[in-house]
């Protein structure tokens, strides 16, 4: 007869598995979890404080650094709930450009993950050569924006630089590449029975909890609920192109690994046909007040960012700052149901769970 | 400076002898930048382009100002005018220095010696590339400065060939409003003076003083006296534009002072220029007021198309909007609402608002009726509007496949109301980041604790009120 007592298990801020600064605070019994309380708030920067002060234009850059593995999507968020609050026309050259870097992003995005994730549950190699890959996106966005990370590339009204010479072929071949590498994922990865054993079965949920604890992305998507708002509150140009949602409905982590390793396939067929459609030339941007000053009023939109439904909540009184700027993260939302899943569950599958979820803190904590 | 320093040389006018030497080092280099700058003025003499240069602080632009001004000039009476001014001016940043005054010096004088290699190489990228860059936004003194340098190198026809081309931009954007076409313009004349068409500016400005001289003289044009009633809209629009090229306006108004200072030796010169000035703002003045005729008469003509088609055009949420209130009036009584709108800014989400005490049941409905249905919450949040806080909320229905938006209104002094969570688990981490942002309490919250801040914080800081307590701030 073994005794086991209660013990306090302290994990983070500084853990490298938390993928930032995440502390988790854990009752655990022998190996067993009995209670997680998550600590959150070590990256908070008082985004939305700062940007009461900041003219829209100013406020981009910042939410570079939300979500900093997909600051494409951010960058789009913000300017898109100023465009609808406009009522703003975008010209067509830019929204492609738009679309493409996000794609790109999404890819760059769930990249990582996948690099990370298996990181974390124990398997080196496949982390290298996601990277490797991943670098390929980096320096393509590099070359339109000047960054690596924090692009700053979007505009209300556009973008802010065109695409140079020879970029859009760059895109093009390097969707053949990443097939190709991804199906190598495949063969490194997907088959594998150590890893589905770490996975399989780990961190479910039911559909319905997913819906009440506001879970959006991959995260939902696992559960078997047909959502994504570029299907279905289309915005931009995502209505033109011809892709699917994948659906997954066992609800643990290896339907939402499944889940995002197919949305780079969906990725890369979207990037196909917008390469394939580019139009010729045009203007990137559109014609717009050098100060941008949204009608008095408040809006609120959505969009589908890698991590789930980011969104951007404007109060405007006519003035070129916004009164209140609120984002909807997906991480900070994705992230409550973590105590949840973790009781019961043995400590060893945590970072499973944890990693499964795809967090960053940038974005959780604002 | 070291405390050692100070007892050695306690009585040499408060400067050590490095300091000493540091001022002669500095003056020296400043010599030599007198001397770069005389070449440099050659140089650019020969070569009409002048470079534009990306980032340059004020203090460089001023001194490039000056440069150029020797070089731009064609007479060498100007020359030797600017030349006079630019010495006078250098002197007279030399008095008594203090050690930080100096190190300031001697890093601008660095950064002067660095901008003119850049401004050479600068130079010759521009002789291969015809398309000037834009440059970054000028302060309006900076571009005072540059584009009374610049504007006598400018030819009088291309001048006239942007003014046109603006017209005809102007004309073709009618229905803009008068605040964008007052950015627009601003915009445009900006631009303008960046790609060093300050003459086209110069001629702009002109023709805009001009154009609203005549106005307000009783002059107007025939085009604009033709509607009566409508004199008013064109002179405001004209006064507007006006008011747009205000920094070009200024770059005119310097370098009309510029040649008035130059004296009665080229008073000759500045005739000739005026007349040119007054034929080009003759003719720009009446571009302009064909413009704002056109721009007029499309915007009437929008006017009269919108008008009785605005309220034919409801939302296309409008049945769900009016589902929504008819359940939640059925269900909960007539006075549970204070409001329902379409917020047309939103992409058009039906928007409630909720009475303080009934904001929990309609959520309750919300979520469980099922012809509402909305599982998920998509958005909650909170907002200071310093008469009242606000909390939002966006649902949304995957079965309808519909989203509301469900608002309250919060007594600021009693910030309270019902906590949601209850309803969607989801609103559990949003409620505690309004708690603590905003210092709303949820009633009936699991855990409201801080969040975001720590558990130590005093205030919150989302509030428009807030005053930073924290110790170490």
């Amino acid at each position: 007869m073994i005794r086991t007592e209660e013990m306090l298990l302290n994990v983070g801020p500084q853990h490298p598995s938390t993928h930032g600064v995440f502390r988790i605070v854990l009752k655990i019994d022998g190996e067993t979890i009995i209670e997680a309380t998550p600590v959150i708030g070590y990256l908070h920067r008082g985004t939305e404080k700062l940007a009461e002060n900041l003219q829209y234009t100013q406020i981009i850059p910042y939410t570079d650094r939300m979500d900093y593995l997909a600051a494409m999507t951010n960058n789009y968020v913000i300017c898109h709930a100023v465009e609808t609050m406009m009522n703003l026309e975008i010209p067509e050259r830019a929204e492609f450009l738009r679309v493409i870097v996000m794609e790109l992003g999404r890819i760059a995005s769930h990249l990582v993950w996948f690099g990370t994730y298996l990181l974390d549950i124990g398997a080196m190699s496949p982390f290298l050569y996601a990277f490797r890959e991943r670098e390929a996106i980096i320096n393509m966005l590099n070359e339109i924006c000047g960054a690596r990370l924090t692009f700053n590339y979007m505009r209300v009204g556009g973008v802010k630089w065109d695409a140079p010479e020879g970029w859009i072929e760059k895109v093009r071949d390097f969707i053949p590449y990443m097939r190709e590498e991804l199906a190598g994922y495949h063969d490194l990865v997907t088959g594998n029975e150590i890893f589905l054993n770490r996975v399989k079965g780990i961190g479910y949920y039911s559909k319905e909890e997913a819906l009440n604890f506001s879970l959006s992305g991959a995260n939902l998507r696992c559960t078997g609920t047909q959502w994504d708002l570029r299907k279905d509150e289309p915005y931009s140009i995502y209505s033109r192109f011809d892709f699917d949602v994948p659906v997954f409905h066992t609800g643990d982590a290896w339907a939402r690994y499944q889940c995002r390793m197919q949305e780079i396939e969906e990725s890369l067929k979207i990037l196909e046909q917008a390469v394939e459609q580019f139009p010729e030339e045009g203007p990137v941007m559109a014609k717009v007040p050098r100060i941008i000053k949204p009608p008095k009023g408040e809006a609120f939109v959505r969009i589908e960012s890698p991590r789930g439904e980011i969104g951007c909540y404007i109060a405007s009184e006519g003035k070129k700052e916004p009164y209140r700027l609120k984002f909807r993260r997906p991480s900070f939302y994705n992230l409550q149901i973590l105590p949840k899943l973790l009781v019961g569950e043995n400590i060893s599958n945590l970072i499973t769970i944890l990693g499964g979820i795809d967090i960053v803190l940038g974005e959780v904590d604002g | 400076m070291t405390k050692e320093r100070d007892d050695q040389n306690p009585t040499n006018d408060g400067l050590s002898i490095e300091e000493q030497k540091k001022k002669a080092a500095a003056e020296a280099k400043a010599k030599a930048l007198e001397l770069a700058k005389q070449r440099k003025a050659e140089k650019e003499a020969a070569n009409p382009e002048p470079a534009s240069e990306p980032e340059l602080t004020k203090e460089e632009l001023k001194k490039k100002a000056a440069a150029e001004a020797k070089a731009k000039a064609l007479e060498l009476a100007k020359q030797r005018k600017a030349e006079k001014e630019a010495a006078n001016s250098e002197p007279a940043s030399e008095p008594e220095l203090t050690k930080e005054e100096l190190k300031k010096k001697a890093a601008a004088e660095a950064k002067a010696k660095a901008l003119e290699l850049a401004k050479q190489r600068m130079a010759e990228k521009e002789a291969a590339n015809s398309e000037p860059a834009s440059e970054p936004e000028l302060t309006k003194e900076e571009l005072k400065k540059k584009a009374a340098a610049e504007a006598k190198a400018k030819a009088l026809e291309l001048a006239k060939q942007r003014m046109a081309e603006k017209e005809a931009d102007a004309a073709s954007t009618p229905d803009s409003s008068l605040e964008e076409t007052d950015d627009l313009a601003k915009q445009k004349a900006l631009a303008a003076a960046k790609a060093k068409a300050a003459a086209a500016a110069k001629a702009k400005a002109a023709a805009a003083a001009k154009a609203k001289m005549l106005r307000d003289a009783g002059e107007s044009d025939t085009t604009e006296t033709a509607e009566a009633g409508e004199d008013e809209k064109a002179k405001a629009a004209a006064k507007a534009k006006a008011a747009a090229a205000a920094k070009a306006k200024a770059a005119a108004a310097a370098k009309a002072k510029a040649l008035r200072d130059a004296g009665g030796g080229e008073a000759a010169e500045t005739a000739g220029a005026g007349d040119d000035e007054k034929a080009k703002a003759i003719a720009a003045a009446k571009a302009k007021a064909a413009a704002a005729a056109k721009a007029r008469a499309a915007a009437n003509a929008k006017n009269a198309a919108e008008e009785p088609a605005e309220p034919e055009k409801p939302s296309p949420n409008q049945p769900f909007l009016d589902t929504y209130v008819k359940v939640i009036k059925e269900q909960l009584g007539p006075h549970v609402l204070e409001d329902a709108y379409i917020n047309k800014l939103s992409k058009d989400v039906p928007t409630l608002v909720a009475k303080p005490e009934s904001y929990y049941k309609i959520a309750d409905l919300l979520k469980h009726n099922e012809a509402l249905h909305f599982d998920y919450l998509s958005e909650m949040h909170g907002t200071d509007f310093e008469t009242h806080f606000e909390v939002y909320n966006h649902f949304y229905s995957y079965e309808n496949r519909q989203s509301v938006a469900l608002k309250v209104k919060i007594d600021r002094n009693s910030a309270t109301t019902h906590s949601i969570t209850p309803l969607w688990e989801g609103a559990n981490w949003p409620e505690r980041e309004t708690y603590d942002l905003l210092g709303i309490i949820f009633e009936g919250h699991p855990n409201l604790t801080r969040i975001m801040m720590p558990d130590d914080w005093v205030g919150h800081p989302l509030r428009k009120d807030y005053e930073p307590h924290d110790v170490e701030v």
